[in-house]
C-alpha cells in the first residue's frame, strides 16, 4: 500500500539514499535495519515529509504523493514517532491526544467529550492511563504511548517508530509491544526502526536492510536470523582509502578506571602513547558521554583518571585542558566554535591568557600564532578575520583542531571527526590525525563510520549501554565483530 | 589553495566587484546605519528648530543623556553575555539616597563616593550570583532585585527626598571642564574604558564568547560563571556612579531616582545594535544609540511635541531597531 520508488537523496559527501524501492503492506510490522549512517533516518525523513528526495517518489495506494510536507504526511495518515516526542508537557493526556483537533461545542472546548473519547481510545488499545494526568508527570514509556494514541486517533494508516525502545525498560517494552500489536490489528502499517535485532524478530513480520543508502535485502523475519541480518548490514565496502601509518604505540599514557555517571556504568580503559584508540558503538551507547566526562564537560560521580601514572582531578574543562587534553566535539557548531567570531579569535580563545599581558591582548603575537597554526593545518579561509560560520565543515573542524594545537594538547579526543565533512577534506583530516600520532600525540576517536573506525584505529573499544562491551586489537578488526559487540549478540561460530 | 591567503581572495573577477560593492553597501548600512539615523534625525530637528544646533543645546543634550550613557556601558556588557539587568534604575535610587544620607551624617564626600560605589558593585555581584547559582534567568533575577532595591531606597530615605547636606562633590553633576559638563566627561571616560575592555582585553573576548556560545566557551576552559558575575558587577558599579552624578546634579537624594531608567538604557543599547541574544554588538554604536534617545527627546521638546506622543515615538523606535536587527540576522542566516 505504501510504496517507495527509486528514492535517492545525497548530502554533501554522502549518498544517504541510493535508488531505494520498497513496498510496505497493509497491517504489517516492517523493520528497517542497518548500521549507523546506512540511511535509516533519511528514509524516515522522506516518508514523513521532512525532507524532499533528489529523485524518486512515494506512492500511497498506488497514487503518487508528489512533494509533501510534514503536515501533508499527517493528513495522509502517515504518523511518525521520533525519539524526541512532540508533546506539550503541561497539557493533559487527552489534550495532547486531540491537540489541534479538539472536540468543540458552541466554539468552546468540549472537555467532557474529549476525555470520554480519550478513555475509550485507551481502553481499545489496552492502556491503563489517566486521561487527566499531565504529560510531564508521565514516564518516558507512557509519553510514547500518548504519541501512539495521538497517531491512532488521527486515523494513522502508517505509523513510523524510530528506535522506540531505546529509552525503555524491559517491562515497558512488553507494554509497548502489546500496544503495537493492537495497532497492527487495526490494519495500520508499522515501520519499525531499531538497532536491537532481537526485537525485530519478536514483533516484525518482515525486515529490510539498508546499507550505504541502498536496500540490500527484504525478507520475512521467519526466513532469516540475527547472524544473517548482521552479515547483510556490514557487507560495506571499504572504498575510502586510509593513509598508511607506521603504528607503534608506546607505553600506557592515560588510564580511565570505572567512570560512572548518569549514562556511564563503569567504563575502564587505557590509552597508550602514539595510539589512535577508536571507540565504536551504536548511537546512545554512551560514547559522547564518555568523551565529555574525560574532558570534564560533564561531571562523573565516581571513577579515576591517571595520566602517566599520576592521578588527575578533572572537574571542569579547564582542568582537562591544563593536562593537555583537547575535545573536538561532534556538534562543532554548538560546542566547538564561536560562529560569529573570527577564525583568529576562535583559535586563540583558550590561550588568551598566554597571549596577554596584564589582561591586555598582544595582538601581534596572537596574529602570528594563529597564522602559524592555521598554515600548519592548511585552513582555507580568505583571511584570519573571516567569521567561523562562513567556513566549510572541514575547515571549521581544522579551526577547532588549531585551538587544541595552540594549547599543546597531547591527547586529542575526536567525537565523529569527519561528520558533515566532504570526502576531500576527510582525507586531509585523516592525514592530520596520522601526523599528530607521528609527532607523539595520542588520539581517542569516536566514530560511527565503520570504515573510518577500522581504517584509522590501532585498537577499537566497543561500547554498549554505558559499558565497554569489548576491545579489538588491530589484527582482529571486522565489521561483524564490532557490530556483534555493539548490539550484544554473541558470536557463535558454526551455528546458523 | 595550498596556503592560507590573508589578502582578499584573488579569484574575484571584475564581474563580482559590482555585487561585492552592493554587499559592502549593505554591510556598511547594516553596521553603521544607526549613525546615519542619528545624523538624519539631527538634521531634521535642525531644520525644524533653529536652536537645535546651538552649542548650548548640543551640550544640553549631552548632559541629559550622561546618566543613561554611563549605565548603558554596563548594560552593554551584560547584554553581550546574553543577559539583561533590570535593576540598574533601582541601584541608581539606592545609591542616590544612600550617598545623601551618608553625607548628611557628616561622612566626607570622598568616603561616601567610595562606599556608594562599593555597595552598588556588590548589588551587581548579587545579581550575578543569583543568575549563576540559582539558575534564575537574568530577566527574572534582576526583576526581583529591581523591586527589592527600590524598596530599599524608600526605606533608607523614609520615602522622602534627602537634602540639606553640603556636597563638596557637586561639581560631579554641575561642574564643567572647559565648556563640557562634567557628567559628559564622566560618560565619555566610561565609554572609553568600556571600549578598551571589550576590544583590547582577554575579558572582553570572553564576554563576547559567553554571549555567542556559552557551551563552547566553557569547553574552551573559560570560567563562564566568573565572567557573568563580573559583567553584572560592572553594571551595578556604573549604576552607582550614575546615581552619584544624578545626586550631584540636583543636590538631593531621591528615592525615586532612576525609576524607569532601565528601559531607556536597554532601549539605547539595543538601538546601538547590540543583539539582545548576546554575542554581537559594538559599544561604539551604543554611543549612537544613547545619542538618538537624547536627540529624540530634546528635539521633540523643542518642537513642543506632547510628552505622551514622545513615549509613543520612543517605543516605536525601540521595536523598529530590534526588528531591523532580527530581520537582518534572519536574512544573514538564509544566505
Amino acid at each position: 500500500m505504501l510504496e517507495l520508488r527509486g528514492i535517492t537523496k545525497a548530502y554533501p559527501g554522502v549518498q544517504a539514499l541510493d535508488n531505494v524501492s520498497l513496498t510496505f503492506n497493509r497491517g504489517e510490522v516492517h523493520a528497517i535495519a542497518g548500521e549507523n549512517g546506512a540511511g535509516k533516518s533519511t528514509l524516515i525523513k522522506v516518508l514523513s515529509g521532512a525532507i524532499r528526495p533528489d529523485a524518486g517518489s512515494v506512492a500511497l495506494d498506488g497514487k503518487e504523493l508528489g512533494h509533501i510536507n510534514p503536515h501533508d504526511a499527517i493528513r495522509l495518515g502517515i504518523s511518525t514517532i521520533y525519539q524526541e516526542f512532540n508533546l506539550v508537557p503541561f497539557l493533559s493526556v487527552a489534550e495532547n491526544i486531540f491537540f489541534g483537533l479538539e472536540p468543540r461545542r458552541f466554539g468552546l472546548l468540549d472537555k467532557k467529550r474529549m476525555h470520554r473519547m480519550a478513555s475509550r481510545l485507551c481502553e481499545e488499545m489496552g492502556v491503563d492511563l489517566d486521561t487527566h494526568a499531565r504529560v510531564k508527570d508521565l514516564g518516558v514509556a507512557y509519553q510514547q504511548i500518548v504519541e501512539i494514541l495521538k497517531a491512532v486517533s488521527r486515523d494513522a494508516r502508517i505509523l513510523i517508530m524510530d528506535e522506540p525502545t531505546a529509552p525503555l525498560t524491559t517491562r515497558e517494552i512488553d507494554v509497548l509491544f502489546g500496544i503495537v500489536e493492537r495497532v497492527r490489528r487495526k490494519a495500520v502499517t508499522i515501520i519499525y526502526i531499531s538497532h536491537r535485532l532481537e526485537e525485530i524478530f519478536r514483533i516484525c513480520d518482515r525486515v529490510s536492510v539498508l546499507r550505504d543508502g541502498r536496500r540490500v535485502m527484504t525478507t520475512e523475519t521467519k526466513a532469516t536470523n540475527q547472524q544473517e541480518l548482521v552479515s547483510f548490514m556490514v557487507g560495506r565496502k571499504l572504498d575510502d582509502v586510509y593513509p598508511a601509518r607506521d603504528s607503534r604505540p608506546g607505553a600506557e599514557l592515560l588510564r580511565i578506571q570505572d567512570l560512572r555517571n548518569g549514562k556511564l556504568r563503569g567504563v575502564s580503559f587505557a590509552l597508550r602513547e602514539r595510539e589512535i584508540l577508536g571507540i565504536g558503538g551504536l548511537v546512545g551507547a554512551g560514547r559522547t558521554e564518555l568523551a565529555r566526562a574525560v574532558f570534564g564537560a560533564d561531571a562523573f560521580v565516581c571513577g579515576l583518571m591517571c595520566l602517566a601514572g599520576k592521578e588527575l582531578r578533572i572537574r571542569k574543562p579547564r582542568d582537562a585542558i591544563r593536562w593537555g587534553i583537547g575535545l573536538l566535539p561532534e556538534d562543532r557548531k554548538q560546542h566547538g566554535l564561536l560562529l560569529s567570531m573570527s577564525v583568529k579569535q576562535n583559535i586563540s580563545f583558550p590561550i588568551l591568557k598566554a597571549l596577554s599581558l596584564c589582561g591586555l591582548l598582544r595582538r601581534q603575537r596572537e596574529h602570528r600564532l594563529c597564522l602559524d597554526l592555521s598554515r600548519r593545518l592548511n585552513v582555507k579561509t580568505p583571511s584570519l578575520d573571516q567569521r567561523a560560520k562562513n567556513l566549510s565543515g572541514g575547515n571549521q573542524q581544522k579551526v577547532v583542531l588549531a585551538k587544541w594545537l595552540g594549547t599543546h594538547s597531547g591527547i586529542l579526543i575526536f567525537d565523529e571527526p569527519t561528520r558533515g565533512i566532504d570526502v576531500g577534506a576527510k582525507q586531509e583530516i585523516y592525514n592530520l590525525l596520522n601526523q599528530f600520532v607521528a609527532e607523539g600525540k595520542s588520539i581517542i576517536m569516536i566514530s560511527s563510520e565503520m570504515p573510518e573506525l577500522m581504517g584509522m584505529s590501532d585498537r577499537i573499544l566497543v561500547m554498549r549501554n554505558g559499558v565497554v562491551a569489548g576491545t579489538l586489537e588491530k589484527g582482529d578488526f571486522s565489521q561483524e565483530k564490532i557490530l556483534m559487540l555493539a548490539s550484544g549478540i554473541e558470536a557463535r561460530s558454526g551455528d546458523s | 589553495m595550498d596556503t592560507l591567503k590573508v589578502a582578499d581572495a584573488p579569484e574575484d573577477s571584475g564581474e563580482a566587484a559590482g555585487t561585492r560593492q552592493a554587499g559592502l553597501a549593505r554591510r556598511v548600512l547594516g553596521t553603521y546605519g544607526i549613525i546615519l539615523v542619528l545624523v538624519a534625525l539631527s538634521l531634521l530637528f535642525g531644520l525644524l528648530s533653529p536652536v537645535f544646533f546651538s552649542t548650548e543645546n548640543i551640550l544640553n543634550i549631552l548632559r541629559q543623556v550622561a546618566v543613561v550613557g554611563i549605565v548603558a556601558v554596563g548594560m552593554t556588557f551584560v547584554i553581550l553575555t546574553g543577559g539583561i539587568d533590570l535593576s540598574v534604575g533601582s541601584i541608581i535610587g539606592v545609591a542616590s539616597v544612600f550617598m545623601a544620607k551618608a553625607m548628611l551624617a557628616g561622612m566626607p564626600a570622598a568616603a561616601a563616593v567610595v562606599m556608594t560605589l562599593a555597595m552598588s558593585a556588590l548589588f551587581g555581584l548579587v545579581n550575578g550570583l543569583i543568575v549563576n547559582e540559582l539558575f534564575i534567568p537574568p530577566l527574572v533575577a534582576t526583576l526581583g532585585t529591581m523591586t527589592a532595591l527600590r524598596g530599599v531606597a524608600f526605606i533608607i530615605s523614609g520615602g522622602l527626598p534627602v537634602f540639606g547636606f553640603s556636597n563638596s562633590l557637586s561639581f560631579l553633576g554641575q561642574g564643567y571642564v572647559w565648556i563640557i559638563p562634567v557628567p559628559v566627561v564622566i560618560m565619555a571616560m566610561t565609554f572609553a574604558i568600556g571600549f578598551l575592555l571589550l576590544d583590547a582585553t582577554r575579558f572582553g573576548r570572553y564576554v563576547y564568547g559567553v554571549g555567542g556560545n556559552e557551551e563552547a566557551t566553557r569547553l574552551s576552559g573559560i570560567g563562564v560563571k566568573s565572567i557573568k558575575a563580573l559583567v553584572y558587577t560592572i553594571s551595578g558599579f556604573l549604576s552607582g556612579l550614575a546615581g552619584i552624578v544624578l545626586l550631584s546634579r540636583i543636590d538631593s537624594g531621591q528615592p525615586k531616582a532612576g525609576q524607569g531608567y532601565e528601559m531607556d538604557v536597554i532601549t539605547a543599547v539595543v538601538i546601538g545594535g547590540v543583539s539582545i541574544s548576546g554575542g554581537e554588538g559594538n559599544i561604539v554604536l551604543v554611543v549612537a544609540g544613547v545619542l538618538i534617545m537624547g536627540v529624540l527627546s530634546n528635539g521633540m521638546i523643542l518642537l513642543d511635541i506632547n510628552e505622551y506622543v514622545q513615549w509613543v515615538v520612543k517605543g516605536v523606535v525601540l521595536v523598529g531597531a530590534v526588528g531591523f536587527d532580527r530581520v537582518s540576522q534572519q536574512r544573514k542566516l538564509r544566505t
